[in-house]
C-alpha cells in the first residue's frame, strides 16, 4: 500500500475515535446500570418516588421531576433575557461597544460553574430564605443560577444568528416604513429563529448536565418537590452527591440514573438535529 | 386606544434596555464579588506554598500543578485525535455514510453531561484499566470531554482555508498529505489553536469529572499516577467544607484570573488570525 | 481573509529543503517537537507504574484529620509522601479490598461482609446535633430528636419555639456519619425524605449556621462558634461526658487494611497512635481512646 493510502487509513482510524469513545461510554454505563434497572423493574425505577438506597428503594421519579423543573426554570430565566441581550448587542448599541462586550460575555461563559454555584450559595440562597421563607436551598435558587449560567451560550449564538442575517432584510423592512422595533420583532427575530432555537437547545443541554453548582444550592432532598421553594434533586446531582460513597446495588443504581440521563440527552440531541435541519430547509 | 407603533417601539426598546442592562450587570457583579474578596489575598506566597492546616492556611501550589498537569495530558491526547478527525472529514472524504456516522458521534459526545464522563472515567480508567485516581485517569477523561470541541473548531479552521491553496499545491505535484501538511495545517493553525485553548478553558473549570477520576489529594504529585486536586476542585471543597472563606475567595479569584488569561490569549490569536492577510 | 493565490513574486523555487516559508515552518515544527520532547522528559519519569507513596482513601469525616496527620508526618519525614483523599467510608473500604489504596478510612464499623479486613480504631468521634446559634433550644431528648428527623415533629412550636417549620439537614446515603447517626440515634425510624442533604459535615454546619430553622448533625470535632451543639437527655457533648460514657453518641474512626500493615503504612499508623499523633487529633476536637471499653449498644427502639 502506498504511503498515501496508509495515511488515509490511519486518519480514518483516528476519525473513528469519537464514535468509539461514545460507544465505550455507552457500553460501560449501560453495563453497570441496566442490570439494576432489570432487577428493580423499569416502572418502579422511573416512576417510583422513593429513593432510599439503604432500604433498597430505587425510585428516581423525584429526580426526573427535579431536573425538569430546574431546567424549565432556567429556560424561563435564560431565554427571554438571553434573546433580549442578543437584540441589545446587535441592534441597540453602537458596534464598538458591542465589540467590547462580546468577549466579556464569552469570558462569563467560560467561568467554571462552581463559581456561579458559590455565588448562588452566598448571595442568592440567603436572599430567597429571607424574602420567601423556607431553607433558601430551592428550585428557585437553582433555576436562577442555572439561568445565569446558560445566558452566555444563548446570547452568543443568538447574536451570531442575528448578525449573520443579510443586511437586506433589515434595510428592506426599514425602507418599507417599518420602525426599528417592528423590524426587529417581525423580520429579524423570526428569520434568526433556527439559530435562536439552536442556542436554546444548547443551553438546555448545559442546564440538564450541570452538577456541582446544583449540589451546592438545590438542597438535595430526595422527596418529590412540591413548590418552587422546595429543595430538590436532579438526575445529575443524585449521581454526584452519592457516587463517592456508593457500592454494590447503590452504585449500580447511580449508573442506572446515568443511563436515563444518557437517553434524555440523546433525545434532546436528536430533537436539535431535526429542528436545525428543518430550519435549514 | 390604539398605541402608535412609535410608542410600542419606545416601550419595547426600553424593556430590552432594562432587561439587558440588568442581566449583564448581574453577571459581571458575580465576577466582581469574587474578585473583590479574593484579589487582595493573592500574593506570591499563595501561589508557591502548599495548603496547610487542612486548607486554612498556606497556598494552592499543588493545585496549580494539578491543573496544569491534567490540562496538558488532556490536550496532548485530544489534539492529535481531534485534528486528525477534522483532517479526515475535510480532506479525505465527502459527505457519506462514514462521515455522517462520525459527525453524529461527535455531536452526541458534545452533549454528554460532565458527570457521565466522570462515571465513565471512574469505571473505565480508574477501575477497569486499574489506573487508580490519577493525573492519567483525569487527563484521559478530560481528553474525551474536549475532543468534540477540538474536532469542531479544527474542522472550521480547515474548512476556511481556501480551496485554491490546495489547488496550487496539487498543481505543483504535491500529494494529498503534503498538501495538508504544508498548506492546509499551517494556515489552519490559529483556528486550531483557538479550539485547543477552548479545550484548556474547559479542562481548567471542570470539577465533577475530575473529582471522580483524579481524586482530591492535595499534596504535590510525584508521577502521572498520583492523585491530584485541581484549582476548581479545591475551590469547590473549600466552599463546601466552610473551612476558610478567605481561601475559597482567593482560590476563586485565581481561577477567574486564569480563565481570563486563557480567554485573552484566545481572543488575541483570533484577532491576529483575522488580520493576517 | 487571505489573498486567494500566492502572488507570482512570492512564489519561490521549490528546493529540496523547500521554500523560505517551508524553512520557517520547519523551524516552527522543530520548536514544537522540542517542547513536546521536553514535556515528555518531564513526564516520563512520572510514568512509573505506581506512585511511590501511601494512598489513604475513604471517609470524608476522617479525611481532614488524616490530612493534618499526614502533613505533620511528612514534615518530620520529608522523603515520604502520603496521599489522602475522600470518597466515602464505603469507597475507602472497597479501595483497600481491590488494592487501589493501602489504607482505608472509615467512620463506621465494618459490616459483616467486610470483616475479612483489618480495622484499627485511631480515635473516637462524637456526633453532635446542632442548631443555629441563636436558637433558644438547648436540650432535647433522644425521642424528640427521633421524631424531628423522621418528620413526625414538623414545627419548632411543637418544641416550645416559634411557629416556623423545621428544616432538617442530613448527610447523604452511604455516609459513615449518617449511618452512625441512624444506628445510634434513629434506631428503626427513617430519616425523612424531605430533609436537605449535604455531602460533607462542613456543608451541614454551613447550612445550620445560616438558617435559624435548621437542625442537623455533624462531627463534634467540627462544631464551632457559628452553631450550637444541643444536650441530649441533659448530657452535654463534651470530652468528659464522652470518656465517662454519659454521652453515648460516639463512633470510632477506623483505619482499614487488607493485611497487617507494613512499611510506610505501619509507620504512619504508629505515629497516629503515638502520644504526638493522638495529641494532634485531640486538639482538633476528637476524643482519645484511652481505656474505653466498647459499649456499642444500638439506640433503644
Amino acid at each position: 500500500m502506498s504511503k498515501e493510502k496508509i495515511l488515509e487509513k490511519s486518519f480514518l482510524l483516528i476519525a473513528l475515535s469519537s464514535i468509539s469513545i461514545l460507544a465505550l461510554i455507552a457500553f460501560f454505563i449501560f453495563q453497570q446500570g441496566i442490570p439494576l434497572i432489570w432487577k428493580v423493574g423499569l416502572n418502579s425505577f422511573l416512576l417510583g418516588d422513593r429513593w432510599f438506597p439503604s432500604k433498597e428503594s430505587f425510585g428516581i421519579f423525584p429526580m426526573i421531576v427535579g431536573s425538569f423543573w430546574v431546567t424549565l426554570g432556567s429556560l424561563i430565566v435564560g431565554v427571554p433575557l438571553g434573546v433580549a441581550c442578543a437584540v441589545f448587542l446587535c441592534e441597540l448599541i453602537p458596534p464598538t461597544i458591542a465589540m467590547i462586550l462580546r468577549p466579556m460575555i464569552q469570558l462569563l461563559g467560560a467561568i467554571p460553574s462552581v463559581i456561579y454555584g458559590f455565588w448562588g450559595l452566598i448571595v442568592l440562597v440567603p436572599l430567597i430564605r429571607d424574602s420567601f421563607g423556607g431553607p433558601g436551598l430551592s428550585i428557585l435558587a437553582g433555576s436562577l443560577v442555572l439561568g445565569i449560567m446558560i445566558l452566555p451560550t444563548i446570547i452568543s449564538i443568538s447574536e451570531d444568528s442575528l448578525r449573520a442575517l443579510p443586511r437586506t432584510y433589515k434595510e428592506g423592512a426599514l425602507s418599507l416604513g417599518a420602525t426599528h422595533w417592528q423590524t426587529i420583532w417581525r423580520v429579524l427575530l423570526p428569520s434568526a429563529r433556527s439559530g435562536i432555537v439552536a442556542s436554546i437547545i444548547l443551553g438546555m443541554g448545559r442546564a440538564i448536565g450541570e452538577t456541582m453548582a446544583m449540589i451546592m444550592i438545590l438542597g438535595n432532598a430526595t422527596q418529590l418537590p412540591n413548590s418552587i421553594l422546595s429543595s430538590a434533586r436532579t438526575l445529575t446531582t443524585n449521581i454526584g452527591i452519592e457516587m463517592g460513597y456508593a457500592s454494590g446495588d447503590h452504585r449500580q443504581a447511580l449508573f442506572a440514573t446515568g443511563v436515563v440521563l444518557f437517553f434524555i440527552i440523546m433525545g434532546l440531541n436528536s430533537l436539535a438535529l431535526i429542528i436545525s435541519r428543518k430550519g435549514r430547509a | 386606544m390604539k398605541i402608535s407603533r412609535h410608542h410600542t417601539q419606545g416601550l419595547a426598546k426600553g424593556v430590552i434596555w432594562v432587561a439587558a442592562f440588568s442581566t449583564l450587570a448581574v453577571m459581571f457583579w458575580i465576577l466582581y464579588q469574587v474578585l473583590r474578596e479574593g484579589l487582595p489575598l493573592l500574593h506570591p506566597d499563595f501561589f508557591i506554598q502548599a495548603p496547610r492546616q487542612m486548607g486554612r492556611a498556606g497556598g494552592i501550589f499543588p493545585t496549580i500543578i494539578g491543573t496544569i498537569a491534567l490540562t496538558v495530558v488532556a490536550i496532548v491526547i485530544a489534539t492529535p485525535l481531534g485534528v486528525g478527525t477534522a483532517i479526515f472529514l475535510q480532506e479525505y472524504t465527502r459527505e457519506s455514510g462514514v462521515s455522517r456516522v462520525i459527525r453524529f458521534g461527535t455531536d452526541c459526545l458534545a452533549g454528554v453531561p460532565s458527570i457521565i464522563f466522570g462515571l465513565f472515567g471512574f469505571v473505565f480508567f480508574v477501575i477497569f484499566l486499574r489506573m487508580g485516581w490519577s493525573i492519567l485517569s483525569g487527563g484521559l477523561t478530560l481528553a474525551t470531554m474536549i475532543l468534540p470541541t477540538i474536532i469542531c473548531t479544527a474542522e472550521e479552521a480547515i474548512k476556511s482555508v481556501p480551496y485554491t491553496y490546495r489547488e496550487v499545491s496539487f498543481a505543483l505535484g504535491g500529494t494529498r498529505w503534503q498538501t495538508i501538511r504544508k498548506m492546509v495545517l499551517p494556515n489552519a493553525f490559529p483556528g486550531i489553536l483557538t479550539g485547543v485553548l477552548l479545550g484548556v478553558g474547559r479542562s481548567v473549570g471542570e470539577t465533577a469529572a475530575v473529582i471522580l477520576t483524579a481524586g482530591s489529594s492535595f499534596i504535590t504529585p510525584d508521577s502521572l499516577f498520583s492523585p491530584i486536586r485541581t484549582m476548581a476542585v479545591h475551590f469547590y471543597i473549600l466552599a463546601r467544607e466552610g473551612i476558610s472563606m478567605e481561601m475559597a475567595y482567593a482560590t476563586g479569584a485565581a481561577l477567574i484570573l486564569l480563565i481570563l488569561a486563557i480567554n485573552t490569549v484566545a481572543n488575541w490569536m483570533m484577532y491576529r488570525y483575522a488580520h493576517k492577510a | 481573509m487571505f489573498s486567494p493565490i500566492p502572488k507570482t513574486s512570492e512564489r519561490k523555487a521549490i528546493s529540496p529543503e523547500g521554500t523560505d516559508e517551508d524553512m520557517k515552518r520547519g523551524k516552527r515544527s522543530r520548536w514544537i517537537y522540542g517542547v513536546g520532547l521536553l514535556l515528555l522528559a518531564v513526564f516520563l519519569p512520572g510514568c512509573q507504574r505506581q506512585h511511590g507513596g501511601l494512598s489513604v482513601v475513604g471517609s470524608t469525616s476522617v479525611e481532614p484529620f488524616a490530612e493534618a496527620l499526614a502533613e505533620e508526618y511528612m514534615n518530620q519525614h520529608s522523603r515520604e509522601k502520603i496521599f489522602v483523599q475522600g470518597g466515602g467510608s464505603s469507597a475507602g473500604i472497597q479501595a483497600v479490598r481491590t488494592g487501589a489504596a493501602e489504607v482505608g478510612m472509615s467512620s463506621r464499623n465494618l459490616m459483616d461482609s467486610e470483616k475479612d479486613l483489618i480495622a484499627v480504631p485511631i480515635i473516637y468521634d462524637a456526633i453532635a446535633v446542632i442548631v443555629h446559634r441563636d436558637n433558644p433550644l438547648n436540650d432535647l431528648t433522644l425521642n424528640q430528636i427521633r421524631k424531628i428527623f423522621s418528620a413526625e415533629t414538623t414545627r419548632w412550636s411543637e418544641l416550645g419555639g416559634k411557629n416556623h417549620p423545621l428544616t432538617l439537614v442530613t448527610r447523604e446515603e452511604g455516609s459513615g456519619t449518617r449511618e452512625a447517626f441512624q444506628k445510634l440515634i434513629m434506631g428503626k425510624k427513617e430519616i425523612s425524605l424531605g430533609a436537605l442533604v449535604q455531602d460533607s459535615n462542613g456543608a451541614i454546619r454551613q447550612v445550620v449556621a445560616d438558617d435559624r430553622n435548621a437542625i442537623g448533625y455533624i462531627s463534634l470535632g467540627l462544631v464551632n462558634d457559628r452553631v450550637k451543639a444541643l444536650k441530649i437527655d441533659g448530657i452535654e457533648p463534651n470530652i468528659e461526658n464522652i470518656q465517662h460514657h454519659r454521652y453515648k453518641i460516639v463512633r470510632p474512626f477506623l483505619f482499614v487494611f487488607k493485611s497487617n500493615p507494613q512499611g510506610l503504612a505501619k509507620d504512619f499508623l504508629d505515629y497516629i497512635l503515638s502520644p504526638a499523633g493522638q495529641k494532634l487529633l485531640v486538639q482538633e476536637g476528637l476524643i482519645s481512646m484511652n481505656p474505653i471499653p466498647e459499649p456499642k449498644k444500638e439506640a433503644r427502639r
